[in-house]
């Protein structure tokens, strides 16, 4: 299972890579015009043309292949720092750091006077640290637990953003306007030089994740060794902080920083469902951060009237619910089909045990009449019905008349297995376990299903037990009172 | 600067005061269950409930948001109750998942439809307030100050029919069920009202910022008082005055700083300031829980402590060389000197348990005496206690002895005296004073 997952993610991570680079020239970004002349009160939903479907999803125009191209490094670097900021239990956390960085952005604003990107971001940068303190303060001098500190932070430092951008709107003249793209984020007006700086931003964290790998491993799942590491660990955490921070800031402009978090969280959240090995699962959240980061980027140039970060946002919690109902190693309908395929096994195996135990009782391999079977058992005679028909259609008896049933060869060796099994296992009860003779059946009834070969041999040695079928320790004849569930 | 408009700023502050009150109240018992962060997710999740009933009914109307919120409140609930369960995800994981896909899907709707109904994204950030006056120029009451004045309403009733239940459930709620209440129809009953009052909060102060009306008064109110009756009183007040003071400052505040005084600072946002800043004072000036007031406690028992240190040098010199005083330096240096010591010694003296001799030397008065006496006998009974019923070894008698004479009290005291009164000697063979 990790083998296939590794490959998968690595397959999608080439095909992700192979088409950023291949992709053509010509085309246009956010080719439908707003102002068309409409009505106020139509509401209807401007669908793109095929046309320029086709345009944005081979990334001919320059800018669709800019915004692209960086939306997808950020998703990729969201993705491989969210895993461990969501390992590390500190998802939230993120949700605090990201609107803390508002009044960073207004006051740097204010206090330059120009619409500097460098000022604004080291302004984001310097405010959301300190939420970040502020939360870690909070929690640590007074009885306020986390959950409130990340409240109180997220909703006081953006109060103060806000009121901080309403002196910006109302003093500056009119060259603010672009401020409020750091709230909700606006993709579409990416430039070059936004986008090297996401590169620059997702090559710092994909190759510090991969060197410092071990090291993030540990902090993440080994806290006792961690701690006896001492200071390291701490230095440890604070890059991995770092790496979040940097991501979270760099971020602002594409996403906003309502929904910057959701590209931290779900990729990683996602990511789980597939795999329990940490090094795949950063792959797929990476992966998964990446995707959601292209397509939400495609279809936000296709309409450009909604809020990138939102449509980004969207894509992203798509992969989620895919993930979460259709991941191989933890979603619900796998796990849904493991369980029901689990039961059925179980029931044919409660099946032929009865018909061997049948068989047992009178010595020699005979017909079965269903009306003794039902007996052995809590079953219905509809129940037993399907059973029967299922035992059919897999070969493992034959229907000799209406009622009456029989083993075939390869349902007798299956049949006789099972028994041995439960008898193995009531044996070892017994006279290992102390377990009086009445009470072991129930026991041995839900174990003999899932006994591996290895188990056998052991039982086996340890019994001294030789190939035939241990008798039954209790009384086998069917009685009502004791099969009652 | 702007006039002070009674028709104006008296409805922007009474919107401004029943929102801030209406949250405090399911507030306060989301921070005492540790769900602090539910009610993020909720703010931020009524958004998709709140778009889609205006895309439905084309209109503002009431009844359709609230359905359409509460149905969504209880979705994000469910929501993260069910990724928490099947995914196995950490539960602050799963809302954030939850609440920021809703929040997404509700702002796409919201663009959607800002060309048709007077709601936009800005909206979403920190309401309308100052627009909400506006609607009822005539002289009739503005309907989003109903709004927030019926959800207050609504707020203090649940509160009080369920006061009990709330607090059962709050502090125990596995105690709940033993009562025959059902806790789980409590959580979601409180949802339910978070995501009600979210969304007749939503015109005054947009859907994130109420998160702090939800949110700060309470925790303030936590760090003022252990009660849960008092909590809620309180929160309900820091949430009134922040709302006015506020306002205030959105108002005042800019020509105050000297900037223009046309400037115009947004009150919702404001309000989520003075709430911070009442926060910060609260925590660091409330008088049981705030900073100043654990650090005093912390330095009147170190200095206690001290003083008592004293107190027991002086009564053994006196053992060992009766009738000589001490060198007020030596006693000093014995409890580690520095400025700690010399108040310890000045607060002795101020209590006339200890009286200098002379310039350079003290000794114990009759009340300091009495005072060392009790604690030397404390500490060998304990001493001769521990030597009888535990088996440690003589020379590791004395720390702990040392440590628990300054926290005895006076009923262990007396039962010590009572089982180990006719000792006469402590273990290290010193006579026990009467």
């Amino acid at each position: 299972m990790r083998v296939s997952a590794r490959s998968i993610s690595t397959v999608l991570m080439g095909a992700l890579l192979l088409g950023i680079v291949v992709a053509a020239p010509a085309g246009a970004f956010g080719q439908s015009d707003p102002s068309t002349h409409r009505s106020i009160t139509d509401t209807r939903f401007d669908w793109p043309t095929w046309s320029s479907v086709v345009r944005v999803a081979t990334l001919r125009d320059h800018n669709t292949r800019i915004v692209v191209l960086g939306t997808t490094l950020l998703g990729l670097a969201a993705g491989l720092v969210g895993t461990f900021a969501y390992l590390r239990r500190r998802a939230l956390m993120g949700d605090a750091l990201s609107h803390a960085t508002l009044p960073g952005v207004a006051a740097a604003f204010l206090i330059t006077g120009e619409k500097n990107l460098t000022y604004l971001l080291l302004g984001a940068t310097v405010t959301g640290v300190l939420g970040v303190l502020a939360v870690l303060a909070i929690r640590q001098s007074s009885r306020i637990r986390e959950d409130a500190a990340i409240g109180i932070v997220l909703s006081v430092f953006f109060g103060a953003g806000l009121a901080l951008m309403s002196i910006v709107q109302s003093t500056s003249t009119g060259n603010a306007a672009g401020l409020n793209q750091f709230i909700y984020g606006k993709a579409a007006s990416m430039i070059t030089s936004d986008a090297t700086m996401i590169g620059i931003v997702a090559f710092v964290v994909v190759t510090g994740t991969i060197l410092m790998f071990k090291e993030f491993r540990i902090v993440c799942f080994d806290q006792d060794f961690a701690a006896s590491m001492g200071r390291s660990v701490v230095l440890i955490d604070l890059l991995m902080m770092g790496f979040v921070v940097l991501t979270t800031v760099i971020g602002l402009q594409a996403v906003g920083l309502i929904l910057i978090v959701a590209l931290l969280i779900i990729p990683a959240a996602a990511a789980r469902f597939w795999t329990d090995d940490l090094k795949a699962m950063t792959m797929f959240a990476g992966t998964i951060g990446a995707m959601s980061g292209w397509i939400g980027a495609s279809f936000s140039a296709l309409l450009p009237k909604m809020p990138t970060g939102a449509i980004i946002v969207l894509t992203a919690g798509i992969l989620f619910l895919f993930s979460m109902v259709f991941a191989l190693r933890r979603g619900i309908l796998p796990e849904a089909v493991r369980r029901i395929r689990l039961r059925r096994r179980i029931a044919l195996q409660h099946l032929l045990r009865a018909m061997a135990e049948i068989e047992e009782r009178t010595g020699k391999p005979t017909p079965i009449d269903s009306a003794e079977l039902v007996n052995m058992r809590s079953w219905t005679q509809r129940d037993l019905r399907r059973l029967t028909n299922r035992a059919k259609g897999a070969g493992l008896l034959t229907r000799k008349s209406w009622t009456e049933l029989e083993l075939t060869k390869l349902g007798r060796t299956h049949a006789q297995r099972v028994l041995r099994n439960h008898r193995l296992w009531e044996t070892y009860l017994i006279e290992h376990a102390d377990i009086a003779p009445s009470h072991v059946d129930r026991d041995a009834d839900e174990i003999e299903h899932v006994l591996s070969e290895e188990l056998i041999d052991e039982l086996e040695r340890a019994l001294e037990a030789g190939q035939d079928i241990p008798p039954s320790p209790h009384d086998d004849t069917p009685d009502t009172a004791r099969t009652m569930p | 600067m702007m006039e002070w408009d009674v028709n104006i700023d008296g409805w922007i502050i009474a919107a401004g005061i029943c929102s801030a009150m209406a949250c405090a109240l399911p507030g306060t018992f989301l921070v005492l269950r540790k769900m602090s962060l539910m009610g993020d997710a909720i703010s931020h999740a009524v958004l998709p409930g709140l778009a889609i009933a205006f895309l439905i009914t084309n209109s503002r109307g009431v009844l359709p948001m609230f359905i359409g919120a509460v149905i969504v409140g209880i979705l994000t609930a469910v929501g993260t109750q069910v990724i928490t369960r099947h995914g196995k995800v950490e539960s602050g994981a799963a809302m954030g998942v939850v609440f920021s896909i809703l929040f997404a899907l509700g702002l796409v709707l919201i663009r959607q439809a800002a060309d048709h109904v007077d709601l936009d994204p800005q909206c979403v950030l920190y309401g309308n307030l100052s627009q909400i006056p506006l609607d009822a120029l005539d002289g009739g009451v503005p309907p989003a100050v109903v709004n927030v004045a019926l959800a207050l309403l609504l707020n203090i009733i649940f509160v009080c029919a369920l006061y009990k239940e709330l607090k059962i459930c709050a502090f125990d709620p596995q105690l709940a069920t033993t009562l025959g209440i059902n806790a789980n129809v409590m959580h979601y009953l409180l949802m339910v009202v978070v995501a009600v009052t979210t969304v007749a909060s939503f015109e005054a102060v947009g859907s994130i910022l109420v998160i702090a009306m939800l949110i700060v008064p309470a925790a303030t109110a936590r760090l003022l008082s252990d009660r849960m009756g008092t909590t809620l009183v309180l929160a309900v007040i820091v949430a009134g005055v922040s709302a006015v003071l506020g306002h205030l400052l959105a108002f005042r505040g800019p020509g105050w700083l000297g900037l223009d005084p046309s400037v115009a600072i947004e009150t919702a946002a404001m309000i989520a300031v003075v709430t911070g800043v009442l926060f910060l004072i609260t925590l660091v000036f409330a008088p049981r829980y705030g900073l100043v007031g654990k650090w005093y406690h912390r330095a009147r028992l170190t200095l206690q402590i001290v003083r008592e240190d004293m107190l027991g040098i002086l009564y053994r010199w006196g053992e060992h060389r009766p009738g000589e005083d001490i060198f007020k330096e030596d006693l000093l240096s014995a409890v580690g000197r520095g400025t700690l010591a010399r108040i310890a010694l000045g607060s002795l003296q101020r209590r006339k348990a200890v009286e200098s001799i002379g310039s350079d030397r003290v000794r114990l008065s009759a009340t300091g005496r009495d005072a060392a006496t009790k604690l030397v006998r404390d500490h060998r009974l304990w001493e001769g206690y521990m030597a009888t019923h535990f088996d440690i070894p003589l020379d590791h008698l004395h720390e702990p002895a040392e440590r628990i004479e300054h926290y005895l009290g006076d009923d262990l005291s007396e039962q010590l005296q009572k089982e180990m009164g006719d000792l006469g000697e402590d273990p290290h063979g010193r006579k026990i004073p009467e």
